[in-house]
């Protein structure tokens, strides 16, 4: 299957470092706004919910409407202290849902 | 997705998109009229910001919400949100809520930060079916409210016929 979940975070980071992080993923994201040629609205169909934790804890949270383009995008930026995991997850009322880890080493 | 599928259920031919403009034009209205029923009115994006922020009183300055003066690119229009704060236990960005006036629900996107964030600075991309002002709110760890405004002018693509 196509790689629709992307992430972006750096390999290593010095202890207290600000990084940013970046995510995108593949998907329609429909508005609920648009109409088909017979008249009907195509239904609204989003992942809305956006969560990024680090070592488990959350540290970024994103609840996105239709006003959100589709391929959503993001950029954030977390304080790191320690070496851990950050996870990154889009889930969407459906029940879909997106998952990827990524690592950080931090000099200590 | 099968092409050909997409292409009869959601798009419509070039004839018959000449057409919508002309009985458009025809009857007086703009491009953009053809969706003008279903559009919000800034009004109704004060009163969800209202809701979103608790009501309380809003405060200008402090927050920086950047946008392409204009674009043809209605779909996907990137947007940077920056507030000033130093992001510590004491002083930091609760939220950030995004509202577009004229969008036809005007609900961008809420942001929910912490002090683990280090700074507070945004990026992504939105939808704007015409030329509006974004409007951002940030709710403040002391329970205050900022807001910012950017305008944004849509030349083309989903803004107008087509």
């Amino acid at each position: 299957m196509r790689n629709q979940l992307h992430i972006k975070v750096p390999p290593t980071a010095a202890k207290g470092e600000v990084v940013r992080l970046m995510t995108k993923l593949i998907h329609p994201m429909e508005s609920g706004w648009r109409q088909r040629q017979d008249g009907q609205m195509v239904p609204k169909a989003l992942i809305g919910q956006f969560v990024c934790l680090f070592n488990g804890r959350e540290v970024f949270r994103a609840d996105l409407e239709s006003g959100t383009a589709s391929d959503p995008y993001l950029s954030f930026h977390v304080r790191v202290d320690e070496s851990g995991v950050f996870r990154f997850v889009w889930s969407g009322d459906d029940g879909t849902r997106f998952e990827k880890d990524a690592p950080i080493e931090v000099d200590e | 997705m099968d092409r050909d599928n997409f292409r009869n259920t959601t798009m419509l031919s070039r004839r018959e998109i000449l057409l919508l403009c002309g009985a458009a034009t025809a009857a007086g209205l703009p491009f953009s009229g053809v969706l003008r029923d279903a559009e919000a009115s800034p009004g109704d994006a004060k009163k969800l910001l209202v809701d979103l922020t608790g009501g309380v009183e809003q405060q200008k300055g402090g927050i920086k919400i950047t946008l392409p003066a204009a674009t043809d690119q209605a779909r996907h229009v990137p947007m940077r949100i920056s507030v000033e704060s130093p992001m510590t236990e004491q002083d930091y960005v609760k939220a950030i809520h995004v509202v577009a006036e004229r969008n036809p629900t005007p609900a961008v996107a809420s942001f929910h930060l912490s002090p683990a964030n280090g700074k507070a600075e945004i990026s992504t991309r939105i939808r704007l079916l015409q030329t509006q002002v974004v409007v951002a709110a940030a709710e403040m760890s002391d329970g205050t409210v900022r807001i910012g405004k950017a305008r944004c002018k849509i030349t083309g693509g989903a803004g107008g016929c087509g």
